[in-house]
């Protein structure tokens, strides 16, 4: 295991030490809530002369997005971070960035999207961008925020992957809490992460290239979107072989989902992002009562382990998908979805309800999760299941 | 390097370079555009005074030019945009439609 100290601070702060320790030649970032403070702290690196990068001042995320593209072509290392409407602004530069395989590496601080204003935690930002072909993570602490930030840095400029990705965290709950973070020694993290050598980069003017080129009129648009789709694919392994390596000099194990108490688990609760905390506490105390009750949380949004979380709900009577963002006339929020999905080829036909909860912050308390647990207990004993879809917690009148 | 494209209506998604790279330079000249076009420019020879203006403003070079005189179109490339024919000082080019039966192309 490499050297590591162990430090009180926020899930912001240590994504930027992780950025600052995967030396990136360029970031192009915009201040937005509750990112900001990432930005900032790479940029306090940058004036103390603690890191080599350039630094791109820009004026908006469509700039900065489009400014780590040219860069990211050019053959630099970059990375930025970003958050709800920043997210939402550069959305097009999104799928520029996976359509033409740059390995940029972001930091997504997860809230919701107007309207009506709101600056607090909720996945609609992050999901809005899900189908840009970015590998995306989600964490529930800032350790997992500082571990996935710098594994992201590996599955990116892996040759078989040249995708970029997002190493998301919630607002403010993951973001701005004190936490308690391992963070490893510089030269650790630069000797797992290694240097980027760039395969065609537009700065060598001894192998000229051209990045951005055009597939229409009949050429092939169609399969450039496959060659995407096998990179994702391969995504799968790579993210495990990193994770494996990582969790070598880290000690800490990597899967692309995380269980408890599903190995004799009646009843499922399947979240991401930092409500895993929530659900895991109050599964802990129904265990202590004798419920068999168990919790998934999904680590990799994309590409999404349908395989692994199908085998970890296996046996299940009943399971609980909690949402954090809406798609609106969807059967239920995007993890139901994918949820539902993965156990539609389980022998045994298991009933799963969608909740939608915790919109542009709203709180996640303990008896929420109560009442989750209680529904699923009612269904495992053979009572009807809720309606398709629970606001969970919104006032509402009975 | 020479990087051979033609054959590349053929090739499956795993021959071409990811991400739509084009790892060599010089090459823009092997891809057909021409048939994008839906005019043609149709040029007199005895209304030409050869001043070479179509020659300046064509953005794709499809203007040919021998002995400082314009000799063809090159219709590999041409896209029909028709701005030979709009600067044209003494009208000697003519935007003719595709599909129909078109003049000897001079």
């Amino acid at each position: 295991m490499a050297e590591h100290k162990t430090l009180a601070t926020t899930g912001n702060s240590v994504v930027a030490e992780a950025m600052r320790q995967c030396k990136p030649n360029v970031m192009a970032a915009y201040p937005i809530t509750p990112q900001t403070t990432i930005v900032e702290e790479f940029a306090g690196f940058v004036a103390k002369g603690r890191t080599d990068c350039e630094y791109v001042t820009v004026e908006s995320e469509h700039s900065a997005m489009s400014a780590c593209v040219g860069a990211s072509a050019a053959g630099a290392r970059v990375m930025t971070a970003t958050s709800s409407q920043g997210l939402a602004l550069m959305w097009e530069e999104l799928h520029i960035a996976a359509g033409m395989r740059l390995p940029i590496v972001m930091a997504n601080a997860n809230r919701a999207l107007s309207a009506p204003i709101n600056i607090h935690c909720d996945h609609s930002d992050i999901m809005g961008a899900r189908d840009t072909g970015w590998v995306t993570f989600f964490a529930e602490t800032a350790q997992e925020a500082y571990d996935n930030t710098i594994m992201a840095v590996r599955i990116a400029e892996h040759p078989d992957v040249m995708l970029p990705v997002m190493s998301t965290l919630d607002g403010f709950i993951t973001t701005h809490s004190i936490d308690r973070v391992d963070v490893l020694d510089d030269a650790s993290v630069s000797g797992f992460v290694g240097e980027y050598r760039p395969k065609n980069p537009l700065l060598n003017t001894e192998a000229p290239a051209l990045h951005g080129s055009f597939a229409g009129l009949g050429g092939p648009f169609f399969e450039f979107k496959r060659q995407q789709r096998e990179a994702m694919e391969s995504a799968r392994t790579v993210i495990k072989q990193v994770g494996d390596e990582y969790a070598q000099i880290s000690g800490r194990p990597f899967d692309v989902i995380d269980t408890w108490g599903m190995d004799d688990a009646e009843t499922a609760i399947v979240v991401l992002g930092s409500t895993a905390g929530n659900a895991r506490h109050v599964a802990r105390e129904l265990r202590a009562q004798g419920e068999k009750v168990g919790v998934v949380k999904v680590r990799v949004w994309r590409p999404f382990p349908y395989a692994e979380l199908a085998a970890a709900l296996k046996g299940v009577k009943a399971v609980a998908v909690l949402d954090r963002a809406e798609s609106f006339g969807a059967e239920g929020g995007p993890l139901f979805l994918e949820t539902r999905s993965a156990l539609y080829d389980a022998e045994a036909r298991v009933p799963v309800v969608g909740y939608i909860y915790g919109l542009g912050g709203a709180d996640v308390r303990l008896e929420l999760i109560e009442r989750v647990y209680q529904d699923l207990s009612d269904i495992a004993a053979g009572g009807v299941a809720p309606g398709s879809l629970v606001y969970l917690g919104a006032r509402e009148e009975a | 390097m020479t990087w051979d494209i033609s054959k590349m209506d053929e090739w499956t998604y795993q021959q071409f370079p990811p991400g739509a790279v084009i790892p060599d330079a010089g090459n823009s000249n092997d891809y057909i555009t021409g048939g994008w076009r839906s005019e043609r420019p149709w040029r007199s020879d005895e209304k030409c005074t050869q001043c070479l203006l179509c020659w300046i403003v064509c953005p794709d070079s499809s203007i040919n030019v021998a002995d400082e005189k314009v000799t063809t179109f090159d219709l590999d490339h041409c896209k029909g945009c028709g701005i030979c024919a709009q600067v044209c000082p003494v009208d000697a080019i003519e935007m003719v439609p595709e599909g129909c039966e078109l003049p000897e192309v001079k």
